[in-house]
C-alpha cells in the first residue's frame, strides 16, 4: 500500500523530468565514443559500422523494447533507406549527403507509416510472421527490380559529396565516423526525449497490457502507428549512412540476417533502455570483427550460444545484468 | 500446356507433402503450449544427417534409415525439452524466439563442424528412382513415395487424434489447458510426448527431403521460413490446417518458380501477408 500512496503523491511531470536528467555515466559514455579517434585510428571504419548498427538497433528498441512489437523484418526499412540514398546518387546524381540522408529517412518513414496499418492489426505469432513476410517481400522486390537497384550485383556508381560542401569523406574514416556518430547522437537525443515523455509512457502501457489501454481512454493503435513510423524512419537513416560511408548498396542491406542480427544486438544489450541497443551493437560488431577474423564459419556458433545464455540467465540483457549486480552491491 | 500444369501440380503437391511432414509437429506443439519453437527445422536437419550417417557409415537401407531419423530426432527433442525448453514456457514469445534461433545457429555451426558445408547426397534404392507413366504423364517415383508416406502419416495422425485416448487428451489440452489440468490430465507429460512425436516427424521430413531439396547446414534456417508459413497460414493445432497450408504453399512455390520465375517468391510472401491480415489466426485457426 505504501508504494501506491507514494505513487499518488509524485507529480507525473516531475517523475518524467527526473527520468530525463543526464547522469554522469551517460556523459562519460558519450565522451568515450570519441575515444576511437585517438586510441584506435586504424579502426575508424569499424567504429562507423558500429555506430550505424547502434542507430539501427536503437530504432528497433523503440518498437520492440518500448512498444512490445516483436519484429523479424526491420531490415526492410534499413534497406529502403540504404537504397534511397544510393539510388539518389547513382541514378539522379544527387550527391549531397545531408539532404540525401533526410530524404532517405523520410521515404523509409513513409513506407513505415503505410506498413504500420498492417502491423497494428496482428499480434503474437501472426505479428512475427507479418514482419518476416514484409521483410522477405521487400528483399524479393529489390531483387526483381534489377533495373533500379542493380539486383544481386548491387548498385554501382554511388558517390557521396562533401558534407555541407566542406567535409570530404576520407579514406581513413575520420569524417565517416564523425558523420555516423553525429547522426546516432542526434537520433539518441530524440529517442531519449521521446521515451521520457507521456507518449513514451503510453507506449510502455501498450507493451504491458494492450487490452487495458483502450479502457483508460488511450488510442493505442495510433500510438503504435506513430512509433512504428518513427522507428522506420530511423532505420532508414541508418541504412542511408551505411550507403554514404561505404558508397555501395547490396541486397544484404535487406536480408533476413540483418533483421535477425539487430534483434540479437538488442537482446545482448538489453531491451527498453536505449543504451542497451548501443552497448549490444558494440559487443556484437567488435566480437564479429575479432571472431570472424579467427574463424568465420563458427562465428554464429558463439552468437547462438551467447543468445541462449543471455535468454536463460540474463533476461534483461547484459546492461540489465550489470545494473542488478551494481544494485546488489549497494 | 495442360500436361505441364498437371506436372507442376503434382510436383508442387509432393513438395507440399514434404513440408507437411516437416511442419505438422510444430503446429500441434504451438497450439498446445504456445511455445514458439524456431528450432523445429533444426530437428529436421538432425534427421537428415542421421539418415546420411546411417546409410553411409552403417550401410542401413533407406527404409530403415527413415525410422532411425525419426527416433533420433524424437530422443534429442525429449532431452532438449526436459532440460531447456521447459524453463521458457512462461518467458514470453520474444525470449522463446531468440533462444530457439540461438539453437538453430548452434546446430548449423555443429553441422558445419562435423560434415562441412557441402551438400550431402544419398543413394536411393533402385525401386525409388526414375519415373513411371500415368495417363501419359511422367511422374517421379520418389515423389509418389513421398505423397504416399505423407497421406499415411496424415491418416495415422487423424486416427490417433480422433480415436485414441492420448489423442483425446491432446485435444482437450489444446482446447483448454486449465480445464484439462483440472480434470486431472498431466498436461506436461502430454506435451512432452507430443513434442517428441512432432520433432520425430520433423526428423523424418528432413530425411525425406534430402533427395528433393538437398541437405546442408543451412537447412534448419532455410526451411524454418517454409515451416512457419505452413503453421501460421494453416492455423495452430490443426492437422487439417497444416495439410491444406502445406499443399497450398508447395503448389504455389513450385508453380510460381515454374511459370513466373522472376516474381515467384515475391508472390508467396505477398499471399502470406495477405492471408494473415485477413485471418490472423490462419485459415483453420480457432483461437
Amino acid at each position: 500500500m505504501a508504494a501506491t500512496d507514494a505513487a499518488k503523491t509524485i507529480d507525473p511531470h516531475a517523475w518524467l523530468a527526473a527520468r530525463s536528467r543526464w547522469s554522469v555515466f551517460e556523459i562519460a559514455f558519450w565522451l568515450a565514443t570519441l575515444l576511437p579517434f585517438f586510441l584506435f585510428p586504424t579502426y575508424l571504419t569499424l567504429a562507423s559500422q558500429v555506430a550505424i548498427a547502434a542507430l539501427f538497433a536503437l530504432s528497433v528498441d523503440l518498437i520492440l523494447g518500448y512498444a512490445g512489437i516483436v519484429t523479424l523484418g526491420h531490415a526492410m526499412f534499413f534497406g529502403i533507406g540504404a537504397y534511397t540514398a544510393g539510388i539518389l546518387s547513382a541514378r539522379f546524381g544527387w550527391n549531397d549527403p545531408v539532404s540525401g540522408l533526410l530524404i532517405a529517412g523520410a521515404f523509409a518513414g513513409a513506407i513505415g507509416f503505410i506498413a504500420s496499418y498492417l502491423i497494428v492489426r496482428v499480434q503474437h505469432l501472426a505479428l512475427i510472421m507479418v514482419t518476416l513476410g514484409l521483410g522477405f517481400l521487400t528483399y524479393e522486390l529489390a531483387n526483381a527490380m534489377g533495373w533500379l537497384t542493380g539486383g544481386a550485383d548491387g548498385l554501382r556508381g554511388v558517390r557521396t559529396g562533401e558534407i555541407f560542401g566542406f567535409f570530404r569523406f576520407d579514406l581513413w574514416g575520420y569524417v565517416g565516423y564523425s558523420y555516423a556518430l553525429t547522426v546516432l547522437f542526434l537520433a539518441f537525443l530524440f529517442s531519449r526525449r521521446l521515451v521520457n515523455s507521456s507518449f513514451g509512457l503510453a507506449l510502455r502501457g501498450v507493451r504491458e497490457n494492450v487490452r487495458r489501454m483502450p479502457a483508460i481512454g488511450s488510442e493505442y493503435r495510433w500510438h503504435l502507428r506513430v512509433i512504428y513510423t518513427i522507428s522506420a524512419a530511423m532505420a532508414g537513416l541508418a541504412g542511408a549512412v551505411l550507403t554514404q560511408t561505404t558508397n555501395t548498396v547490396g541486397l544484404n542491406t535487406l536480408s533476413f540476417e540483418r533483421s535477425a542480427d539487430v534483434v540479437v544486438m538488442l537482446i545482448l544489450g538489453g531491451t527498453g533502455r536505449l543504451y542497451g541497443a548501443i552497448v549490444g551493437a558494440i559487443i556484437f560488431m567488435v566480437a564479429r570483427d575479432q571472431l570472424a577474423g579467427i574463424n568465420p564459419q563458427y562465428w554464429y556458433f558463439w552468437i547462438g550460444l551467447l543468445l541462449m545464455v543471455v535468454v536463460l540467465f540474463m533476461p534483461n540483457g547484459i546492461l540489465g545484468f550489470l545494473t542488478r549486480l551494481a544494485g546488489r552491491r549497494d | 500446356m495442360l500436361s505441364n500444369i498437371a506436372i507442376v501440380l503434382f510436383d508442387g503437391f509432393a513438395f507440399g507433402m514434404l513440408l507437411f511432414v516437416l511442419s505438422v509437429g510444430l503446429s500441434v506443439t504451438l497450439g498446445l503450449m504456445n511455445f514458439i519453437n524456431l528450432a523445429h527445422g533444426a530437428f529436421g536437419m538432425l534427421g537428415g544427417y542421421v539418415t546420411v550417417l546411417a546409410m553411409r557409415q552403417f550401410g542401413l537401407p533407406f527404409l530403415l534409415a527413415l525410422p532411425a531419423a525419426f527416433l533420433a530426432a524424437a530422443l534429442v527433442s525429449i532431452l532438449v525439452e526436459r532440460t531447456l525448453f521447459r524453463r521458457l514456457y512462461n518467458a514470453g514469445e520474444l525470449n522463446q524466439v531468440l533462444f530457439t534461433i540461438g539453437m538453430v545457429f548452434v546446430a548449423a555451426a555443429a553441422a558445419t563442424w562435423f560434415f562441412g558445408t557441402v551438400q550431402q547426397p544419398i543413394v536411393l534404392p533402385r525401386w525409388l528412382r526414375g519415373s513411371v507413366e500415368v495417363f501419359g504423364l511422367r511422374l517421379g517415383v520418389y515423389r509418389i513415395f513421398i505423397i504416399a508416406m505423407a497421406l499415411a502419416i496424415t491418416a495415422v495422425l487423424v486416427f490417433g487424434l480422433e480415436r485414441t485416448r492420448l489423442g483425446a487428451q491432446i485435444r482437450a489440452a489444446v482446447d483448454n489447458q486449465r480445464v484439462a489440468r483440472g480434470l486431472g490430465l498431466d498436461v506436461e507429460k502430454i506435451f512432452g510426448i507430443t513434442f517428441a512425436l512432432g520433432s520425430g516427424l520433423a526428423g523424418l521430413g528432413g530425411a525425406l527431403a534430402i533427395e528433393i531439396v538437398g541437405l546442408d547446414p543451412s537447412f534448419g534456417f532455410h526451411y524454418l521460413v517454409y515451416v512457419l508459413i505452413v503453421v501460421s497460414v494453416g492455423g495452430l493445432g490443426s492437422i487439417t490446417g497444416s495439410f491444406v497450408g502445406a499443399a497450398l504453399l508447395g503448389i504455389g512455390d513450385v508453380a510460381g518458380k515454374y511459370f513466373v520465375p522472376e516474381i515467384g517468391s515475391f508472390l508467396i510472401y505477398l499471399i502470406l501477408v495477405a492471408i494473415l491480415l485477413v485471418r490472423p489466426l490462419g485459415l483453420f485457426g480457432r483461437r
